[in-house]
């Protein structure tokens, strides 16, 4: 049994917001064939368990709910008459752009695009990825699948909890945990800072006086069928748990929010170029990656704090997929820069304090015919902090921000007035000095 | 009454039991756990051993030769993945080296075949991420690695088909001799009266062997630590690498799995506490540091998961197998840690001709001796895809996204003969939640599958049995969802 190969102008992996808003601003664009596959059995992604408030300030100028947030989107897909198939996994894509995916009712299916985004969000890390030592039983789990259970169906998954990491969906847990009655013991956070957003700190922790332990890790997980306690030490300078300053917290529960990951596999199985440091993919100023015809937005390139960026960035990537399409259609494959996805152009490289830059790559046209949006965390907390731009490794710009942290993403416009003519040749780079005369930590 | 009751069903006591089962004989096994292969089997380095590190003339060494011997057949019978990669003791200081000669003089004493002493060119050719300043290595060509766990549930599934009776939560309590021949097993789950009764209960062989021997044991819990690699470096090595043994063990270990994950360790520790599967600091950071030596490249970033498991010692480092003494009818094998996972089946091949020559049973005609296959989604061709999921949509629904694991696969897992009754136990018998993830997606997805499949609440439903729930409650208002 050989499944037929159909063919569609732009496919986009991902039904969640980047997906949506992808395949929205393709179809603007013009595009009239645009597929969206979704492997849940309904659209809107991880947003449909985020039940909190906060969401699309910048892009409805009001506060929504995950579920309202998305519901807006899932709407305009419906209007615009774009085609989706939920219950569908893609298990491979091919440089190709050949994508072979799976559903319980359309089978093995084989789905050949001239454009693919790539918008299939990240997930979290394990236990095993920061190795907490202990026992294995139940009562751990990440802070997201706590969110699922409890959100999605209604089950609590504890009593009594602590919470590892400060991410953003570890402090909205721990108010959540809360409303529907556990008692959360603490929040318990490696860095000298949170990693979430400074709103959810107030809103989630201070507001419930729950403890937000900063420089602390657990050292120690007890209980053999279910947990029933951690031990948490505070860390030195180098993250090192500092003997003798032990506390141990009862608790059947340990949620872990210790950071997200770009779902990369399908990345990887194309063969794409992959960042180490986002560890998404590499992409260019236009999203496309290292494969012509490929793009990425969202999560799946790099981790967002707000979801109204994730929907802003797509549309340019759906924006890029639809003008691909189009030409491949009609029968060009691009010209100049475009021939070859995103290899021949300025690298754009993480300077000191500065992580995970997006794009990496940019054209010498892109400089100088427009904005072009940068964006990055920075490796600690800065104050009255300055992000120096360089060119080929001269300070072209200093642009001034009050604070910059790592648990919200810095944006900055580059302009072509920036460069009185002294364009990068080789490499644009930033870096961030607090004013204080600190400067980032080598990159 | 029964003819034979197996206690444990680890590797060995499965092994036993499916050995038995090709005699006219009537077979139970209990088990403490809430499945099979929840102890020292589910936790180790998960390798079919050549057998030059058994000290010559030991049990250990018999067992482990014939043990190899006989894996392929096996696991091909078994539907089980196992693959001969063959292992290198590497050797990596220049005053070492007389060392290799002495394991490989070992090696010739227990019988071990096409064993080579290797110099650095060719151990860097064969394996070109080994650290550059390997001296020599053993080259044992038939070591091997397998999965513990598919091969020990599949020893079940394939000793139930063929009459078998398994019990599980049915820790034994007591033993008492039966005047006449026999004993009456107590157990949580009632009694039970049999001919003849085979420990192989693992960490705690000691105490049953204790409740009837006239010769007492005493098995110290070994503690053994260890890392899992994310499979994105899958191929970085192709054989077993071992560094020379000590005299804690083999030492710690750099392997592929047959999973395509790379395995290190194990630490060796004795504690007290034989149910401390609990990792440590110390032990976590010396797996890392001691394998960096076999593997300069090492990707610490790149671990998914640790975990620990328990060696059951004896002091006398050798297996204690066969009749025990002043206790006719009882059989132990006791103190079966490495190369235990290897030796099983010869094990059970030599236990059960013990007991076949006293019960005197007639071979069973209709044995059967494979297990029907195991169709596993993520290692069909896109063709076999497509057919599976036109007869069985629920291959078309993906659980576990990192190992590729299917609906259909799990509820497979939970409806075969001696099925899943637990999240893990899918997860042994499927991979579902061993990649990545680790369960962050598939865990609520497998559980609601649980739950509908035995037909219980999700609250009830288990890490591993025991008081292992998940769930604690359903929120306020929320109504017990209609099945």
């Amino acid at each position: 049994m050989t499944a037929l190969t159909t063919i569609c102008d732009v496919l986009v992996i991902g039904g969640g917001p980047a997906g949506m808003a992808a395949a929205l601003a393709a179809r603007a664009s013009g595009c009239q064939d645009v597929l969206i596959l979704e492997r849940e059995s309904e659209l809107g992604g991880i947003l449909r368990q985020c039940i909190h408030t906060g969401f699309g300030l910048h892009i409805f100028k009001e506060e929504l709910t995950g579920p309202e947030y998305a519901a807006r989107y899932v709407e305009r897909v419906k209007e615009a008459g774009i085609a989706y198939q939920c219950d569908t996994m893609v298990i491979s894509l091919s440089a190709e752009r050949v994508a072979t995916c799976v559903s319980p009712s359309h089978g093995l299916q084989r789905i050949e695009a001239r454009a693919v985004v790539l918008a299939m969000g990240c997930r979290e890390r394990p236990r095993g990825a920061i190795g907490i030592p202990g026992t294995r039983c139940a009562g751990i789990l990440s802070a997201g699948t706590a969110q699922r259970f409890v959100n999605l169906e209604g089950l609590m998954p504890g009593k009594q909890v602590v919470i590892v990491g400060s991410g953003d969906i570890g402090l909205i847990m721990a108010r959540r945990m809360t409303f529907s009655g556990a008692k959360v013991e603490a929040v318990v956070e490696l860095m000298p800072y949170s990693s979430g957003l400074k709103r959810n700190v107030v809103q989630c922790l201070h507001d419930y006086d729950i403890p937000l332990l900063l420089s602390h890790t657990v050292t120690a997980i007890r209980g053999k069928e279910r947990v029933t306690g951690v031990t948490v030490n505070q860390v030195d300078a180098n993250l090192r748990p500092i003997p003798g300053t032990e506390r141990d917290f009862a608790c059947d529960t340990l949620l872990l929010s210790v950071g997200l990951i770009p779902e990369n596999e399908l990345s990887r199985a194309a063969g794409l170029e992959l960042d180490p440091m986002t560890t998404g993919p590499v992409v260019d100023e236009r999203l496309e990656c290292s494969v012509p015809g490929i793009f990425a937005c969202g999560n799946v390139l790099h981790v967002h704090d707000l979801v109204d960026n994730v929907s802003m960035e797509a549309e340019r990537a759906g924006q890029q997929a639809a003008t691909h399409a189009a030409a491949k259609r009609g029968g060009t494959t691009g010209t100049g820069d475009n021939a070859g996805g995103n290899c021949a152009r300025i690298a754009v490289r993480d300077g000191a304090g500065v992580r995970g830059l997006v794009p990496r790559r940019v054209s010498a046209e892109a400089l100088r015919q427009g904005a072009l949006i940068l964006s990055f965390r920075p490796d600690r907390v800065y104050r009255n902090a300055v992000l120096l731009v360089e060119a080929d490794g001269v300070v072209v710009n200093r642009l001034r921000k009050r604070v910059v942290v790592p648990g919200e993403m810095v944006e900055l416009t580059i302009k072509p007035e920036f460069f009185l003519e002294t364009f990068p040749k080789q490499e644009l780079s930033v870096r961030v000095e607090a004013e204080d005369g600190r400067i980032g930590a080598k990159a | 009454m029964l003819d034979v009751l197996v206690i444990g069903g680890g590797v060995v006591g499965c092994a036993v039991a499916r050995e038995l089962s090709r005699w006219r004989l009537r077979v139970a096994l209990c088990e403490k756990g809430a499945d099979v292969c929840v102890g020292t089997t589910k936790a180790n380095s998960a390798i079919v051993h050549a057998g030059h590190s058994a000290k010559p003339g030991s049990l250990m060494a018999e067992y482990n030769v014939r043990g190899n011997e006989l894996y392929e057949q096996l696991c091909a019978d078994l539907d089980v993945p196992f693959r001969r990669n063959g292992s290198l003791t590497l050797c990596l200081a220049a005053e070492d080296r007389p060392k290799l000669d002495e394991l490989y003089a070992d090696g010739m004493a227990n019988g071990v075949p096409d064993m080579r002493i290797i110099g650095h060119d060719e151990v860097l050719r064969m394996e070109p991420n080994v650290n550059p300043e390997v001296v020599a290595a053993l080259h044992t060509p038939t070591g091997g690695i397998v999965c513990p766990y598919e091969l020990t549930v599949a020893l079940a599934e394939n000793a139930a088909m063929n009459g078998v009776e398994f019990h599980c939560e049915a820790a034994v309590e007591g033993l008492t001799s039966i005047v006449g021949g026999g004993w009456i097993v107590h157990t949580r789950k009632g009694d039970f009266r049999t001919r003849t009764v085979v420990n192989a209960a693992g960490l705690y062989a000691d105490v049953i062997n204790n409740m009837v021997s006239t010769t007492l044991l005493r098995i110290t819990p070994r503690r053994g630590e260890y890392w899992m690699v994310d499979k994105a470096y899958e191929g970085a090595f192709t054989a077993t690498l071992f560094q020379l043994p000590s005299a804690m063990g083999k030492g710690i270990l750099v392997t592929p799995t047959v999973d395509g994950t790379i395995l290190i360790g194990p630490t060796a520790d004795d504690i007290d506490d034989k149910d401390d599967l609990s990792t440590t600091l110390p032990g976590l950071e010396q797996v890392l540091k001691v394998a960096s030596q076999t593997w300069p490249g090492l990707p610490r970033r790149s671990m998914i998961t640790s975990f620990a498991g328990l060696r059951a010692h004896l002091p006398s480092h050798d297996f204690v197998v066969g009749e025990a003494p002043g206790a006719p009818g009882f059989y132990n094998a006791a103190g079966i840690e490495s190369p235990g996972l290897t030796a099983a089946p010869a094990i059970a091949e030599a236990l059960c001709r013990q007991i076949v020559a006293v019960l005197k049973p007639a071979a069973r005609a209709d044995f059967q001796s494979k297990r029907p296959p195991v169709r596993r989604f993520r290692k069909m061709s896109d063709d076999e895809r497509a057919a599976a999921i036109a007869l069985d949509p629920a291959f078309g629904r993906m659980v576990c996204r990192c190992e590729m694991v299917t609906e259909a696969e799990v509820r497979d897992a939970i409806r075969r003969p001696v099925g899943a009754r637990s999240v893990d136990g899918v997860k042994r018998r499927t991979r579902a939640g061993m990649g990545r993830c680790q369960g962050g997606f598939c865990m609520p997805r497998v559980l609601a599958i649980l739950s509908e499949e035995l037909g219980v609440s999700p609250l009830a439903v288990t890490k591993d049995g025991g008081a292992s729930t998940i769930l604690t409650a359903r929120l306020d208002g929320v109504k017990e969802q209609s099945k």
